[in-house]
Formats: structure tokens, C-alpha cells, sequence
């Protein structure tokens, strides 16, 4: 899989604060019934992680896994591992309705870091992005711009932006722009 | 002549002195100037034209309510039109031009318009509308448009940078005035998370001009306190030089933040539109001065009473040196106050009222001022600069008692409560009869979602003229607004503020009381726009009374300042004429922006590459770096062709068109929306989404489907193919993906929400690349990998495995009528297999082509493209593809509506193909087909139009599909085709397959 | 600018990540539907000037449909609920008649 690339190929920005594309990352998609115990201990094995609460993100050494709507959960694998871990999910919910799909290539991530990370997505977000507002350990789906993305705080002081991978180049630059040098408005 | 004065200017730094320039003179300022305060100290008090009459014009105010002094600043990339010199700060090098004259602001030709004024009378634009046809072309256009318009459209792209910012509060609080930092305080002190905005750079409003006390203290030690205070509160942002600009349903509002406009070597972003969610919102937004209908009072240096005082005590700026007050009110006696201080001359204060007995007069005539009551300003004297005033009697027709000497005039109306933002989201507002005021009616605000009010009005902009009330009120705002936020209250320690007493104003609305109509002629109400008491007269004689149509005939209020200064003197003198009270004429809607913000500011960091995001597919920058000639599908783009060096368009295309159909052809498909369908329904599902049956698809096949509308009509097509007993993969039209993934979630979610359906887009997970031409499979074998010979993927297929090691999925299917495949693969692999197909393809003449070429084999084939051959009132069986219409399921979305007589009429229009007699014309796109005798307006019947038309390298003719009344009945016929220039273009009717109807090609 | 609680994620949105989709609680006429049922269904909405029954999508958000009481006039909401359902729920109906005496209840 040497030939495998991500959307802009390791790009990095350094601005008011670090942008960067985070590579290729394993990606799944599970829709089914989240209150399945089942389903549950499929993911518990798949990651390593219990069930996260409504839009709960757990990350752990393993994976990770959000919740992304009352029957969907989005888990986070190595890239190269995906559809090994579709497989293993398949074969754990056999019998049950359910849907398990690699789509890592259809995404790109960013990785942002830095302590202007939130008002750097609060440019193009409708989103309350103080700490209250979005905790650490909640993942939030909305737009940045003309976008649709989910971001999610793993600290203060970094955080993910995830996007369609034929948008890839647009949010790179988007977030760019949004993090130049001197441009944050210290309000959050 | 207005000049800087030795003292005084509590804004100003003397010690910094800065270098600008207005239309190339140079003139000098102080840093804390605004432009007006700098042009006004040097003197210059001309400072541009009006719109209509191009009027010499002056500065007539000290903020954004300024109607007159416009300028354009700048040059090249940061030149704007239309700024205020009053809200303009100023900084060095600044450069400003005056507007709207020519050949100079001195001596402007268009000011003839002023001598034919009778010409251009209330509704004149309307009127003019009215002559002939001929005449408006050729007349009036041109000379309307030659003169029309403010200021100069900016010639060069905007250099500057503009960015959004999102911030959620609990309480935001326009306005920095005593009343704004009162009530942020208190809602800061009760733990609310609170933004306070003011428009200016400077804390503290009026209430520091006009010598308030506070706590005992002058009004500027309070304000620098109270901001240290709120600085130091952690739940309080506190930010100047952002103005309020709009306020909207549900708790919204906009923020507009200037950020390096007064500081252009700052950087960064000019302009930070806030957009900003917030539990309630405080508007301390003050009030703005009316001006005095009186002749002559748009001649420069007649000037509102406050702003006399802010240019003195602000900025040590003097307008004249002998300066006449004319008020209604007795705040105006504070500017005759402050002038004398400063050690000029106050010839005399005319106030309207019979009595003037307040404080402030009192204190006024102590000081030597000749003060005379119950009289009026009967016209001004003077042309481009204010030479004296007649004294009359305010209850006469203004004959001259007196000229009083003088080079500047203070008028004062009264106050105006700035009520824009409550008013914007719905607040209503009550007619104060005794101050001549709307103001905020408490019981009626704003609602939001809560149905609750979520606007409090603080202070002045409450209708408290007078500060300890305002400041007591803005106390109280604060207070409650923390409280419906949901915070506890501490303490209810109030701030005191005291001022002179002021007795009642006497609402003026006329000046004299009975002005001649020579007087209201020359008596401006609209300063910008050049609309007179006579013009609102003329409209009311005309049989316009509601205030809306008085305003759109004549303009009033119309202008760049939104009738700020115009809008209640204009009220009054329409009531007036129609004998009617002021609340009765209702008042104009306030709509947002409060004062006029930047288009770049609204357009945001959305401009140039960031304008309008493009989907990219995995192989587009190898399109983009080999020749691609994009054209826009949906938001992807897709090379139209891959030209070579020295190469045509055209000759690109066929070049490709041939080489495909002689060879092997490579294109990039992965743009097709790809959505999973997994589940012990998804067959039923899908039977009831497309109009053929796809539950009986045998796993491994494909097959070509139908989706339509409850309307029936045609929305989408693609190849479905069954994975699993319970899985289906539906492809879609590259533009369709997340609508058609969007309509099957819609169905699932609230129509059969029991069926056991999941649905996933994938769209983007795969790279999909179409092997197409004679040779394909040839290509395919020499990359390596999976069997796909005829036996092991015959045509409708598809097969998992890997080609040139790369994991795949292998569809047999033609959309051009060859031997092809579309290969999918991991879209982080697409670029690998991309290249090694052309490199496996090398010795076959493996070329990539592009859309229109797909574009032209498919139109040889005789198949559709969505948005081609449909426009959303086209059903299938229009489209001859009955046949993808399964007669045996009960039901699918469009079903019924098919069943419609409408639908089944014979003589709907429908496809069929054209070959045009001569066979190198190509007819052009949507030409209309017509028949029968043409008309006496030379029109003939419409029997249809050409949906695709090319010209077919394969076949060596033009060929083209179109939709025709009856179109299956006409095989055979000829067809009219008028094009430009009175051409005719004929084309004989035939069956659209121009091309292998037997579908030999496709099945090797 | 509207804010709508999504019923189905729990986030207070902004009217920029929803998409609105019209009356709610319409029924479905099909292939055997007469002309007067399928034009109604089709066409005939109801358009009120006050309470309103309306579907929203959180289509930048969870991606789910829901349901919204709302009041075309004021724009006051009166509730989010779950798509699936036939009629809204009886609380927020009786909460609705509180607010809005005058309100005819609801109707198919």
C-alpha cells in the first residue's frame, strides 16, 4: 500500500497556529442500533472503547470511536487495518441489521495545534467553540465555511477537522487562511 | 471659517501630527481626528456635492448619521467610495477625494441641475418612465445614468483581507457610551458572559462631551474607571471601533469590527464580521440630533447643535468663529455653553419657544449671550459658506426682522432615540408626543424563541434625554438582561449621574411656522438626496399618504444615511400635509445594516480561491498538470478534453472521441455518486425509489435504473449493482450524490421509518476509472490481476478482486456503446492505477479523454444525460425509456403521478434524434423546432428544442436529440430550426441510436 | 436566523446547519390514490399564519430529520420532536393550546 496518498500529501502550515494534514487515517463507518449490547461489544473489540454518549468521542490506543447520530458511530483505526476491522465487525454482527464500511479514502484530516485552535475554527463555524461550549471529549458536526466537517478538542491545544476528501484542498486552505499570523481575536 | 483651536480636544494627541491629503491638497492633523474633525480644522468646510441638485455641501455631523460628507479613500486596490469623513479616523497618508462633481468640487457643471430643479420634482423617475419609449432610451438614460450614482465604482480588486468570527454570549451591549458601560457592568458583576461593542474608538459617548457627573466625578473619570473595571472581569470582552450593525431573529446579531482602518500598517484583516448568538441584547445606543426645517439649512457650516460641540470639546476644532444656535430645546444651549468657553463668539440663540426659563438658559444669558425666544431662523444667507441668518418670528411666514452676521449655524430639533436595533427583529415603538420622539414600547419587543423579548433598550436610546434617568435606566437594563440570562443578581448598587435640568422641547416642524412655499423650496429634509418639504408636499397633493410610498416617490430617507437626520422631520411634514397626527403616518422600517458595512466584510474570507469550494478527484491534479481543459460539473471539475500542445479544443476532442472508439480510452468517473443500500428491505426499498424492479437483481449483476419525483418527472439515473443477498451499491449522476443520498435518508427516515434499511455515501471512497475502447481489456491484462475476460465479467457484471495489485472492483458496463470497464479502487490508490493503466496501455494507444467526448459517444449511443435531455418536467416515457418502467410493482415514487392524463397525453413532447441536412451544420444547443404560418408578430408555433447536439467524428455528420411535440408519430419528418441572422436549419427526424444499434461494439 | 434544538443529538442549532423540508405529518397517497387524495398530498398545503407544524433535517449536523412546532408569525418555537410520528406529541400540544388559545389544535 506504499502507493496509497492522502488528500495533500503531509501538507503543514505554521500560522497563528500549526495546521496539517494528518495523513491517511482508518476510518468506519457502523450504523445499527447503538443500544445493542451486541453492537457494543463488536466496537469494544473492534477499538478497545466503550460506547461513547451522544456525541461522546473516546480515544484510546487502539482507535477511536464517535458518536456521529442516534444509529451511526464513526471508528478510527491505522489506515491499513480498515478493512480488517469491517471484516471482524461483519462477522461479530452477523445476524443482526447493521452496516460497516471502510471510508477512509473518502476523508481527509487535519490536525490543528496550538491555543488558538478554537478561534480559528469560531471563523467559519455557527458553533459555541469556548471550552463550555465544547468540551473536550465531544465531537461536533457542523460547517466551517461552505464546509461540512466534524471537529473534536483532544486537548486544549490540539484538535481534528475531519471533511470530505474531495474538499480536502478547499479546508487546507480554508484553515490556512483562518490561521494566519496576528488575525485571532482573542475572544475565546 | 472653521479652524483648530489653541485649547481643548479631549481626544486629540497634539504632540502627534499627521500628514493627509484631501483631492491632493495637503493638509495636517492630530492622531485621535477623525477625517471631518482635520478637514474642518484646516478649513475646508466644502466638502462635497448632492446627488440630485449637486448642491455645495458641508459637514453636517459629527457621526454615522452624516449625510453628507462622503469622500472616497484611498487609491488602486484600497480605494472605497461613499465613506463618512465623520466615522473616518484618521491616520497618516491618508488620502481623500470629494464626490459627485465635475470637473471640480469648486466649480461642478452638473450644479446646473439646481437651476432646473423644477425639472426634477418628487417622483421624478417615475414620471420620466412614463414618455415615450424612445425618449427614456434615448434622452434620459444617458444623462440619468452619466449623473446618477454616489462616489466612483473602485477599479482594482479589493486588497484588503475580511474574515467572520462566530461568538456566543449572554448578553452583548451596543454601544460605549455611560449608559452601554453601566449596564455592562452590572451584567458582568452578576457572572454574565457579556460582549460590549461601541462604533467609535473612544469610551464614553455624550455624556463626557456634555460635562455629566457621575458619582461626583466628571463624566471622564467615571467612563476610564468603569472600563478598568471591565477589563479586569473575566466574563467581559470588551471591543471599540465595532459597531452593532444588525440584530435578527432568535438572539442574532451582527458585529461589524474595523480593525486596521485607522491603522492601515496593522495588517491582517480589515474588516471582522461578528456574528453573534446571545440570551438577551442591551442597545444603549443612544440618540442622534434632528436638524431644523428651515430655508437654506443644507449651505455648509449650518450644522447639528451637538456636533458643533463634539468638533470643540472632542477635537479643539471650531466650525466659525461667530456661531448662531438655533434650537428647539435647551441642550443646544450647552454648544452656545461650550463655544463661548472656547473663546468665541455666540451672536445669538434663537430658540422657538415662547419661554426659555431652564438652567441652561438662564445660565446661558448669565453669560452674556443674547438669547431670543419665540423666534426663527427665516433663511440662511449664503452660497458655498454660511454669510448671516434672518431672525423672523417663529409663528410667521418669516418675514426678515433682522441678519444677524455669521459664518456658522447650531440648529437642534430635538433628540431622535437611536431605536434601529430594537426595531430591526420587530420591536415596536411609541409616538412620545411631548419630546417629538418614537420610542421603544417595552410591552412589544423583539421575541425570540422562547417567544420571550430578547432586546432591552438602555438609556438614551430609551428616550431618556437626560443622564442621571439614561444612567439609571442603563442600570437597570444590565441588571435584567443578566437576570433573563439565567444569573443571580448581586447587590443593587446604582452609579449616580447628574446634569443641568432641562425644561420640555417644543416640537418644530416647520421653521417658520408658515414658510412660504419660496421658503420650503429652498427647506431640506434630505440632505443627501435633495428631497425639500415642498417634494413631500408635492407627494401627499398626489395622493401618496402611506409613509412607505412617500418615501420610495421622493427618496426620503433613501439615501446612504437611511434617513437618520431625514426621516422624522419628514414624518412630521407629510402628517402636516395630510392633516393627520405622526404616529398615525407611521414611521419607514428599520432594516439592518444600522450604518453601511463592507461588501468585503459581508463576502467574508469567501473570495478568490476560497470563493466557492471545488471537489477534487483523486486524479485531478494529474488532470491539471496534463492538458485538462476544466469545465464545472456540479462543484467538481472535469476536464472537458486533454488538449496537446498546438491542439484545438475541438480537434482535442476528436482526437479523443476517435482513439477511444478505435483503441482504448481512459476516463476519470470517480466524480459518480456511489451509496450503499444494506438491509433485509433495501430491496423493497429500492423498488420503490427507482421506477424498474431492482429486488430481483441477482447478486453480481448491474443494472441501469430510473429515479423520479412524486411529480413523476425524471431526477436522477444510474447502475445499481447487488453486492449481497442484502446489499445493493446505487450509482448516481456525479451532481446527484448527496441529493439522491439525501432523498433515499428522507424516505427512510420519515416515511418508512419501520423498513430495516441503512444507507452509507461512498462517494468519495473510491477512484472510478473508465477502460473504455476495443483494446480495454487488452490494457486491463497487461496490468495484471484479476480474470475479466468475456466469460468471467460478461457485460452487466461486475467482479472483487486486484488489478496491478491494487484492490478492485471491476464493473462491465458503456455508457459510450465500446467494450468498457469502470474500475473502482481505493481513492487513495486512484492516482496509482490511473498511471499504471496509461503505462500498461502505452503500445495500444492508451489516451485519457475527457467529458465531452464521453459526452458525444454517449449522444452516437443515444442515451440521455440528466440536465441534458431533463429539465424537471420530462417523465421517462417522454424519453422512450418505457421499457426501465416496470409494468409489474404496485407501486414507486412517481407511479401515480405517471398515471395523470397529462402524462399520458400522445402529443407530450418527446426525444428523438435529428440529422440535419447538411451533415457539417450543427444545430446550436436548445434551438426551437417550429411549425405552421408565422404570426403578425412574425413568431411561429413552438413544437419543441434540441436538448444535445454535437458534431459525431465517428460518423462523420452532426447529430442531435431534441424533444418534439408528438416526437415518436414524426419519424421521417423534416423539421424547421430558425437560428440567428434568419437562418433556417433543417433536420430530418430519426431514431435517436445514431450509432451499433445492435450493440455489437460492447459485447466482445 | 433561527436556532432549533435537534431532537436527535441534542445540539441547539443554527437555521445554517438545517435544512427546512416543509409541512409535517403529511400522509403518503400511492399508486392507487384518487385525483382529489394525490393532488392534496402533492399540493395543497397549509400555509398558516401562526402554529406550524414544519420537518427540519440537521443536515450539516447528525443528519437526522425532525419535527418543529413553530409560529410563523413570531417565530416562537414551541417544541422539537421526532420524526416518526404521526402527530405531535399530546404535551406539546397542550402546551401550544396554553400559549395560543386561540389555536385551532391540530388537524391532519
Amino acid at each position: 500500500m506504499s502507493d496509497a496518498v492522502s488528500v495533500l500529501g503531509g501538507a503543514a502550515f505554521s500560522g497563528a497556529i500549526e495546521v496539517a494534514d494528518a495523513g491517511l487515517c482508518g476510518m468506519v463507518t457502523l450504523r445499527g442500533d447503538l443500544s445493542d449490547p451486541k453492537l457494543a461489544a463488536a466496537v469494544k473489540s473492534a477499538v478497545g472503547l466503550t460506547m461513547p454518549a451522544a456525541r461522546g468521542i473516546k480515544e484510546g490506543t487502539k482507535g477511536a470511536v464517535a458518536w456521529m447520530s442516534p444509529d451511526e458511530l464513526l471508528l478510527m483505526v491505522p489506515h491499513e487495518t480498515a478493512d480488517a476491522c469491517v471484516a471482524r465487525l461483519d462477522k461479530a454482527l452477523a445476524g443482526s441489521h447493521f452496516l460497516a464500511v471502510n471510508v477512509s479514502d473518502a476523508r481527509a484530516v487535519f490536525t490543528l495545534t496550538g491555543a488558538g485552535c478554537r478561534e480559528v475554527l469560531a471563523k467559519g463555524a455557527p458553533v459555541d467553540l469556548s471550552a463550555a461550549g465544547l468540551p473536550i471529549g465531544e465531537i461536533r458536526r457542523t460547517r466551517l465555511g461552505q464546509i461540512a466537517v466534524a471537529f473534536w478538542a483532544g486537548s486544549e491545544t490540539e484538535m481534528r477537522v475531519i471533511c470530505f476528501r474531495s474538499v480536502g484542498a478547499h479546508v487546507y486552505s480554508w484553515l490556512c487562511n483562518a490561521a494566519q499570523k496576528g488575525t485571532l481575536p482573542g475572544f475565546l | 471659517m472653521s479652524t483648530r483651536l489653541a485649547n481643548q480636544g479631549r481626544v486629540i494627541d497634539r504632540s502627534k501630527a499627521l500628514d493627509f491629503t484631501f483631492n491632493g491638497k495637503r493638509f495636517k492633523g492630530f492622531q485621535g481626528d477623525t477625517l471631518a474633525s482635520a478637514l474642518l480644522a484646516n478649513g475646508q468646510t466644502l466638502v462635497g456635492r448632492s446627488f440630485k441638485y449637486h448642491r455645495p455641501r458641508g459637514i453636517i455631523a459629527a457621526g454615522p448619521e452624516e449625510p453628507n460628507a462622503l469622500v472616497g479613500l484611498g487609491k488602486d486596490g484600497k480605494f472605497e467610495p461613499n465613506q463618512r469623513v465623520t466615522t473616518t479616523e484618521l491616520f497618516k497618508g491618508l488620502t481623500s477625494t470629494s464626490q459627485n462633481h465635475w470637473p471640480s468640487l469648486e466649480f461642478d457643471v452638473g450644479a446646473v441641475n439646481k437651476m432646473m430643479s423644477r425639472f426634477f420634482p418628487a417622483g421624478f423617475y417615475y414620471k420620466t418612465f412614463m414618455f415615450p419609449r424612445f425618449a427614456w432610451k434615448h434622452v434620459f438614460e444617458p444623462i440619468v445614468r452619466g449623473a446618477a450614482g454616489l462616489g466612483r465604482v473602485p477599479t482594482h480588486r479589493d486588497a484588503d483581507a475580511y474574515e467572520y468570527f462566530y461568538a456566543h454570549v449572554d448578553v452583548l451591549v451596543v454601544g460605549g457610551g455611560i449608559a452601554g458601560l453601566a449596564a455592562a457592568k452590572q451584567a458582568g458583576l452578576a457572572g454574565a458572559k457579556v460582549l460590549l461593542i461601541e462604533q467609535t474608538a473612544n469610551w464614553g459617548g455624550r455624556g463626557v462631551v456634555d460635562g455629566v457627573e457621575i458619582d461626583g466625578k466628571a463624566a471622564d473619570d467615571w467612563v476610564s474607571e468603569t472600563v478598568r473595571e471591565l477589563e479586569a472581569m473575566e466574563n467581559v470582552t470588551l471591543r471599540n471601533r465595532m459597531m452593532g450593525a444588525g440584530v435578527y431573529d432568535h438572539g442574532y446579531a451582527l458585529g461589524y469590527e474595523q480593525l486596521s482602518d485607522h491603522a492601515p500598517e496593522l495588517g491582517g484583516p480589515r474588516h471582522r464580521l461578528w456574528r453573534i448568538r446571545c440570551k438577551r441584547i442591551v442597545t444603549a445606543t443612544g440618540a442622534i440630533e434632528r436638524p431644523l426645517s428651515f430655508a437654506g439649512n443644507d449651505i455648509p457650516g449650518v450644522m447639528l447643535a451637538g456636533a458643533v460641540r463634539d468638533y470643540a470639546v472632542n477635537f479643539g476644532v471650531s466650525v466659525g468663529d461667530r456661531t448662531v444656535v438655533v434650537t428647539n430645546n435647551d441642550d443646544a444651549y450647552r454648544t452656545a455653553i461650550a463655544l463661548v468657553n472656547a473663546g468665541l463668539t455666540v451672536p445669538a440663540i434663537i430658540d422657538a419657544r415662547p419661554v426659555a426659563d431652564g438652567e441652561l438658559p438662564e445660565m446661558a444669558r448669565r453669560m452674556g449671550i443674547r438669547v431670543e425666544t419665540g423666534k426663527a431662523i427665516g433663511k440662511v444667507i449664503g452660497n458655498k459658506k454660511v454669510q448671516s441668518v434672518s431672525l423672523c418670528v417663529q409663528a410667521g411666514e418669516g418675514a426678515s426682522l433682522e441678519e444677524i452676521k455669521c459664518d456658522a449655524v447650531a440648529m437642534s430639533g430635538g433628540w431622535s432615540p437611536v431605536v434601529h436595533l430594537w426595531s430591526h427583529c420587530g420591536g415596536k415603538l411609541n409616538w412620545d408626543a411631548a419630546n417629538g420622539m418614537f420610542r421603544p414600547d417595552a410591552d412589544r419587543p423583539p421575541t425570540g424563541a422562547d417567544g420571550v423579548g430578547f432586546v432591552v433598550v438602555a438609556g438614551t436610546a430609551n428616550g431618556h434625554l437626560q443622564a442621571g434617568a439614561a444612567l439609571a435606566d442603563a442600570h437597570a437594563a444590565g441588571r435584567r438582561a443578566a437576570k433573563e440570562a439565567g444569573h443571580k443578581l448581586g447587590p443593587n448598587v446604582a452609579s449616580v449621574a447628574t446634569s443641568e435640568g432641562e425644561n420640555p422641547m417644543l416640537p418644530v416642524w416647520s421653521m417658520p411656522q408658515g414658510a412660504s412655499k419660496k421658503l420650503r423650496m429652498k427647506t431640506w429634509l434630505d440632505f443627501q438626496n435633495d428631497v425639500k418639504v415642498s417634494d413631500v408636499r408635492l407627494a401627499a397633493q398626489e395622493g401618496y399618504e402611506s409613509v412607505e410610498h412617500t418615501k420610495r416617490y421622493t427618496t426620503l430617507g433613501m439615501a446612504s444615511d437611511q434617513g437618520k437626520l431625514s426621516n422624522i422631520n419628514g414624518l412630521a411634514v407629510l402628517a402636516d400635509a395630510l392633516n393627520s397626527e405622526i404616529p398615525q403616518v407611521g414611521t419607514t422600517t428599520f432594516r439592518p445594516p444600522y450604518h453601511p458595512i463592507s461588501f468585503g466584510a459581508i463576502a467574508g474570507e469567501a473570495r478568490g480561491e476560497l470563493f466557492k469550494p471545488i471537489r477534487k478527484s483523486p486524479i485531478h491534479d494529474w488532470i491539471a498538470d496534463n492538458g485538462g481543459f476544466w469545465e464545472p460539473v456540479a462543484d467538481w471539475r472535469r476536464p472537458y478534453c486533454f488538449q496537446r500542445d498546438g491542439e484545438t479544443v475541438k480537434g482535442a476532442v476528436t482526437r479523443e472521441i476517435l482513439n477511444t472508439r478505435q483503441n482504448v480510452g481512459l476516463l476519470d468517473a470517480s466524480t459518480l455518486g456511489k451509496i450503499i443500500v444494506r438491509g433485509p428491505d433495501a430491496g423493497k426499498f429500492l423498488d420503490m425509489l427507482y421506477t424498474n424492479m431492482m429486488s430481483n437483481l441477482k447478486i453480481g449483476k448491474c443494472r441501469y435504473g430510473l429515479m423520479c419525483t412524486e411529480n413523476g418527472f425524471l431526477s436522477d439515473d444510474g447502475v445499481v449493482a447487488r453486492l449481497s443477498d442484502d446489499t445493493f451499491l446505487c450509482h448516481t449522476t456525479s451532481g446527484g450524490s448527496d441529493r439522491i443520498h439525501a432523498w433515499m435518508e428522507e424516505w427512510l427516515q420519515t416515511e418508512w421509518w419501520d423498513w430495516k434499511v441503512y444507507t452509507a455515501n461512498v462517494t468519495e471512497q473510491y477512484a472510478q476509472i473508465g477502460v473504455v475502447g476495443p483494446k480495454a481489456r487488452q490494457v486491463l491484462e497487461a496490468m495484471g490481476g484479476m480474470d475479466l475476460s468475456a466469460e468471467a465479467l460478461p457485460f452487466m457484471g461486475f467482479v472483487d478482486g486486484e488489478i496491478a495489485g491494487i484492490k478492485a472492483r471491476a464493473y462491465r458496463i458503456s455508457f459510450s456503446g465500446e467494450l468498457s470497464y469502470e474500475i473502482a479502487v481505493p481513492a487513495s490508490q486512484g492516482l496509482a492505477f490511473w498511471n499504471a493503466a496509461l503505462e500498461a496501455g502505452v503500445d495500444l494507444g492508451i489516451q485519457p479523454y475527457g467529458t465531452e467526448a464521453l459526452h458525444v459517444m454517449r449522444a452516437e449511443k443515444g442515451f440521455i444525460m440528466i440536465g441534458d435531455e431533463t429539465d424537471g418536467t420530462v417523465i421517462p416515457q417522454d424519453l422512450n425509456l418505457g421499457w426501465a418502467i416496470s409494468k409489474k410493482k404496485t407501486d414507486f415514487l412517481g407511479k401515480r403521478a405517471q398515471l395523470r392524463s397529462f402524462m399520458q397525453n400522445e402529443d407530450r413532447k418527446q426525444l428523438v434524434g435529428l440529422l440535419t441536412e447538411d451533415p457539417q451544420t450543427v444545430l446550436p444547443d436548445a434551438a426551437h423546432a417550429v411549425e405552421g404560418p408565422k404570426r403578425a408578430n412574425g413568431m411561429q408555433n413552438i413544437i419543441g428544442h434540441v436538448t444535445s447536439t454535437y458534431y459525431s467524428p465517428t460518423l462523420g455528420h452532426s447529430i442531435a436529440m431534441a424533444l418534439i411535440k408528438g416526437g415518436s408519430r414524426r419519424m421521417g419528418e423534416v423539421l424547421s430550426f430558425p437560428v440567428a441572422e434568419g437562418k433556417v436549419i433543417r433536420a430530418t427526424v430519426v431514431d435517436p441510436v445514431f450509432l451499433d444499434k445492435e450493440g455489437a461494439r460492447q459485447n466482445v | 436566523m433561527l436556532i432549533l434544538t435537534c431532537p436527535n443529538c441534542g445540539v441547539v442549532a443554527d437555521e445554517t446547519d438545517l435544512h427546512g423540508g416543509g409541512e409535517a405529518h403529511i400522509t403518503r397517497f400511492g399508486a392507487d390514490a384518487s385525483e382529489g387524495d394525490f393532488e392534496s398530498y402533492l399540493f395543497h398545503k397549509k400555509n398558516p399564519r401562526g402554529v406550524h407544524f414544519e420537518r427540519w433535517r440537521h443536515v450539516y449536523g447528525c443528519g437526522k430529520w425532525f419535527h418543529a412546532a413553530r409560529d410563523t408569525v413570531t417565530l416562537e418555537v414551541f417544541g422539537t420532536y421526532s420524526a416518526q410520528t404521526l402527530t405531535p406529541p399530546k404535551a406539546l400540544q397542550n402546551k401550544i393550546k396554553k400559549k395560543r388559545p386561540d389555536w385551532e389544535g391540530f388537524k391532519k
